[in-house]
């Protein structure tokens, strides 16, 4: 029988708190996160907004030499990791160690360091002023390097780099991972800090960008009419998966069980979905399908719902597409218009959205939604959340590349989902 | 400030370190729970605090806090 992979801890530090119950306290009462860059001088761009994270304190949970030496992604993963590990009541001890792994997602790694280190290397043209730990600083997967370290989690380690897919990728993987024997335990989910010159001016090139600078809480506006492009974000979502019977055993607390991954590629264009997203459909239904599920079943939808006119669109149209009739039943919530987007971290807290919109049987809002867009046809629970009783919900993430990832959480019940 | 106690606030801001653990004949390895990256880090900090420059074979011999305070003074650092 196949494995079972079930949910046990959650941690996160998102634009609408510094915890899981800050952010999912202020989602599920549709506050924005939303507010001018106070990262560095925006005046010249033309996108001054972002979801920033505020007051973190990573003395909190690390070190003075380790503050010193690494980038913000590394501590915010360090940081999550640590929350999401205490909410699991886990310690990984020495029967543990090699059966626990790490895969944590993240679409550019150390930008804000790269930036800073390529200007003093420019201005002093000096290579002895580049810090002994940069390297290590900025590499994408140091945030799976530096957790694993710090729990002592010997298994399979990995990193997805899939841009706004990452952190889905990440958990899809860490899930295959414990399918397939090679591990009992994953800490996983995705991570970003790219509130940077470098990022905002880069998604501003690419006419990408919300340019609602004046109104920043109503500039995430996922399926609204007056959307005009998606609010750059950062955060971090962490989720500790383990094998059933390993959960169980320690008599760990239950928050879901992952029942369905799935990855498709548009195999189209580099940054751009294809008109009716087929890649995006197939991905959910390979999700439902290894669930042993019909579409039918599915309750609810944590949308990637970017605010971008052409994702809100295509992503409505796969939808449509794959569910037919029963889009009448379906809920589809966009919680990016209160975090914004937070690039390969959106995986690991939709993850989490979705999970805690299981265990608490509340869905979170699509805020900003005043008149729906054109062909924008769905229940995209409107502005206000929704206290429902669903048995499973979806989580999908898009990523340039023409990633299509899509993970299904159903609640857990003893029988198993699927006994292929 | 003394040479001395100037290396050692250095030290003790680099390494998650106390003052009380920073005498002079404790070695960076097995006293103050460096390793050789820790070393180099900390000795480009003393570079550009005494305007020094240590080459990587001077870096070699550096075992203990006296050491860098020998070194530093032979460079001409008081």
């Amino acid at each position: 029988m196949k494995r079972r992979v079930v949910v046990t801890g959650l941690g996160a530090l998102t634009p609408l708190g510094n915890s899981v119950n800050q952010t999912w306290e202020s989602a599920v009462t549709g506050k924005s996160g939303i507010g001018p860059i106070t990262k560095f001088d925006s005046s010249s761009y033309k996108s001054q907004i972002a979801g920033e994270i505020k007051n973190f304190d990573p003395a909190q949970f690390v070190n003075k030499q380790e503050i010193r030496r690494y980038d913000d992604f590394i501590l915010y993963a360090i940081a999550s990791s640590e929350m999401a590990m205490a909410d699991a009541k886990l310690t990984i001890g020495p029967e543990l160690s090699e059966r626990t792994g790490v895969i944590i997602g993240s679409a550019i790694g150390g930008l804000a360091t790269i930036e800073e280190e390529i200007e003093l290397l420019l201005n002093h043209n000096n290579p002895r002023k580049i810090p002994t730990f940069m390297v290590p600083a900025i590499l994408a997967n140091s945030a799976s390097g530096n957790v694993s370290i710090r729990f002592g989690a010997k298994g399979p380690i990995n990193c997805a780099v899939t841009a706004c897919a990452a952190g889905t990728s990440a958990i899809g993987d860490a899930y295959k991972t414990i399918v397939y024997g090679d591990a009992d335990i994953m800490i996983t989910g995705g991570v970003e800090a790219a509130i940077t010159r470098m990022a905002v001016g880069g998604f501003s090139a690419m006419r990408a960008l919300s340019q609602r600078n004046d109104e920043p809480q109503k500039a995430s506006r996922p399926f609204d009419k007056d959307r005009d492009g998606f609010v750059i974000a950062e955060g971090c979502g962490i989720i500790i998966l383990e094998e059933l019977s390993v959960a169980l055993n320690r008599g760990a607390r239950i928050y879901a069980e992952l029942v369905g991954y799935g990855c498709t590629s548009d195999a189209y264009h580099v940054a751009a979905p294809p008109p009716g997203h087929e890649g995006a459909a197939r991905s959910m239904r390979i999700a439902i399908k290894e669930a042993g599920l019909n579409p039918e079943d599915i309750d609810y939808i944590n949308a990637h719902g970017t605010s971008t006119p052409l994702n809100d669109l295509y992503e409505t149209q796969a939808i449509n597409f794959l569910f037919g009739e029963h889009v009448k039943k379906l809920m589809v919530s966009s919680t990016k218009s209160m975090t914004g987007h937070m690039l390969g971290a959106t995986g690991g807290v939709e993850a989490i959205f979705a999970v805690k919109s299981l265990h608490e049987n509340i869905i979170p809002p699509t805020i900003n939604l005043d008149n729906p867009g054109e062909e924008c046809n769905l229940d995209y629970v409107p502005n206000v959340s929704r206290r429902k009783e669903i048995n499973t919900a979806m989580s999908n993430t898009f990523g340039f590349g023409g990633v299509n990832a899509v993970l299904l959480f159903k609640k857990y019940s003893e029988s198993p989902v699927s006994e292929e | 400030m003394t040479l001395e106690e100037k290396v050692i606030k250095l030290i003790v801001d680099q390494l998650d370190v106390t003052k009380e653990q920073c005498v002079l004949e404790a070695s960076f390895i097995d006293d103050l729970g460096a390793d050789s990256l820790d070393i180099v880090e900390l000795l480009m900090e003393m570079e550009e605090a005494f305007g020094v420059e240590i080459k990587d074979e001077e870096l070699e011999k550096i075992v203990t806090i006296k050491d860098v305070i020998d070194f530093l003074k032979q460079k001409g650092v008081n």
